[in-house]
């Protein structure tokens, strides 16, 4: 790898090729951007994260096949989802600092010719573009500033808990989404429970919850005048956005409020065309917000 | 038993008097030697977690406080039958704000995992687990959209390995798991 050149596996996950590619389109059209290189990860499975309620051993086993397949390229992976980045991260520490759970998973390991080593690194998107990239170079290649803009950002519970494990922004008060948010111009506002959960993980156990969590937040961005929220996550991004005007008919509301995966947002500001960052795959459209900004 | 129907899945609730022979004393020690279970004694009841609980917020079942109780007073059978148990999103607040630092999330993952192994496991689980165990990926990603990835100027969707998968999760006994019995 050339001096300074930044370099990842870029690790999908299951959700995102599944239904949410203008989240990976986006992504990396703004990483081609910045310069940073994304290849594609040979054979890589499920992170492991949905089998954790039923065997953990099966999530340990799971996680540990991706590691050791982007250690074999001695490349560290760049998760879009914070389910995946949080999983991955998780057990790449848990395997480097637990010598006996180590040798526990490499002997299940041996069976199909892998070891864990523990000589990458695992980050999510916003990790890659806060740390990696720099705010600097972000702002620097703003070539049109989204001023006058005012959304509001939602994190994700994976990149943010537990503390033990991620620790890169303060889960009670997170700044680093903001920060890149503010990067492009717009203003990022504060709400209430920021950093709550939007309820996707227990769609497939319960068809209420999720939506009367999503609807909670949905109802605290819109009391703060955000025009826009910011997702870096594709759950959260199904439960917000896809699900928004079914949350609308079955509450009795009306948000009316477009969601962008966050790389959507920066891409704007990158002087990408909304053609170009997928935007036309969202529901709710953000016609007036385009227009607002001149594109 | 009590049970409370709310938005599809059941959500139950029983309020009974707690028989000394319904008690599995030994239970608490059983979990607290699973990894991720060690600190279930230092609970002191608080209820942090539940207070600051998203789903607590909107279920009528669902308390994590009261789970690690159960936990603790050798409740076995009630709470691993317990289907609000599987009604925890895993969004680690509870972990993280709990003052006696006991991993509440964690807790109840290990009482989730022996709930499998008793033969409880909800359906979409199921689901979930054939689907990577056949493909590497936990949703059967429809052959329309890897096709439409080439529209899109997307790379190919890498290919997962079943075989490779097969073979690590044979040792763990990961398919006879499943064939438990479901609810």
């Amino acid at each position: 790898m050339a001096e300074g050149e930044l370099k990842y596996f870029i690790f999908l996950g299951c959700a995102i090729p599944y239904r949410v590619s203008a989240y990976e389109i986006s992504t990396r059209k703004v990483m081609e951007k910045l310069g940073v290189k994304l290849e594609e990860m040979p054979e890589f499975n499920c992170c492991g994260l949905p089998m954790d309620p039923v065997s953990h051993e099966m999530m340990l086993l799971l996680a540990a096949r991706n590691l050791c397949i982007a250690e074999e390229k001695n490349m560290s992976i760049m998760a879009l989802c914070p389910g995946c980045a949080g999983t991955l991260n998780k057990v790449n520490t848990m395997l480097k600092n637990d010598k006996k759970l180590r040798e526990e998973i490499n002997e299940y390991l041996k069976v199909d010719g892998l070891e864990f080593k523990g000589i990458i690194e695992v980050k999510h998107l916003i990790q890659v573009l806060n740390d990696d990239v720099g705010l600097e170079k972000i702002t620097a290649a703003v070539k049109k500033s989204l001023k006058g803009l005012k959304v509001a950002e939602h994190n994700g519970c994976h990149v943010l808990r537990p503390k033990e494990y991620m620790g890169f922004d303060d889960p009670e008060d997170p700044k680093v989404l903001k920060a890149l948010i503010e990067a492009t111009g717009a203003e990022c506002l504060d709400y209430m429970d920021e950093a709550q959960c939007c309820g996707a993980p227990t769609a497939g156990i319960n068809d209420k919850i999720p939506l009367q969590l999503s609807r909670e937040k949905l109802t605290h961005i819109r009391d703060v005048g955000a025009q826009a929220l910011i997702t870096i996550c594709p759950f959260c991004h199904m439960m917000f956005e896809t699900n928004q005007m079914r949350i609308e008919r079955m509450l009795n509301e009306k948000f009316g409020i477009p969601t962008l995966h966050y790389p959507q947002l920066l891409g704007l500001a990158l002087g990408l065309s909304p053609e170009e960052l997928a935007l036309d795959e969202l529901r709710v459209k953000p016609t007036e917000q385009l227009k607002q900004i001149g594109i | 038993m009590l049970q409370v129907e709310k938005g599809g899945a059941k959500e139950t609730e029983q309020r009974a008097v707690l028989k000394i022979t319904d008690m599995d004393p030994k239970f608490k020690y059983e979990i607290s030697k699973i990894p991720g279970g060690e600190k279930i004694m230092l609970c002191f009841q608080c209820g942090t977690c539940t207070s600051d609980c998203p789903v607590a917020r909107f279920s009528g079942a669902y308390r994590p406080r009261q789970i690690i109780r159960m936990t603790q007073l050798g409740l076995k059978k009630r709470v691993l039958e317990s289907e609000s148990l599987w009604l925890c999103a895993s969004c680690f607040t509870c972990t993280d704000r709990c003052p006696q630092d006991v991993k509440v999330a964690d807790i109840i993952r290990v009482l989730k995992n022996l709930a499998v192994k008793e033969g409880y496991v909800p359906p979409v689980f199921k689901v979930l687990a054939s689907s990577i165990l056949d493909t590497g990926y936990a949703y059967r990603i429809p052959e329309m959209r890897i096709k439409k990835r080439e529209e899109l100027g997307l790379p190919s969707l890498p290919k997962g390995n079943p075989q490779s998968l097969a073979k690590l999760t044979e040792r763990i006994g990961f398919k006879k798991l499943l064939e438990a019995k479901s609810e």
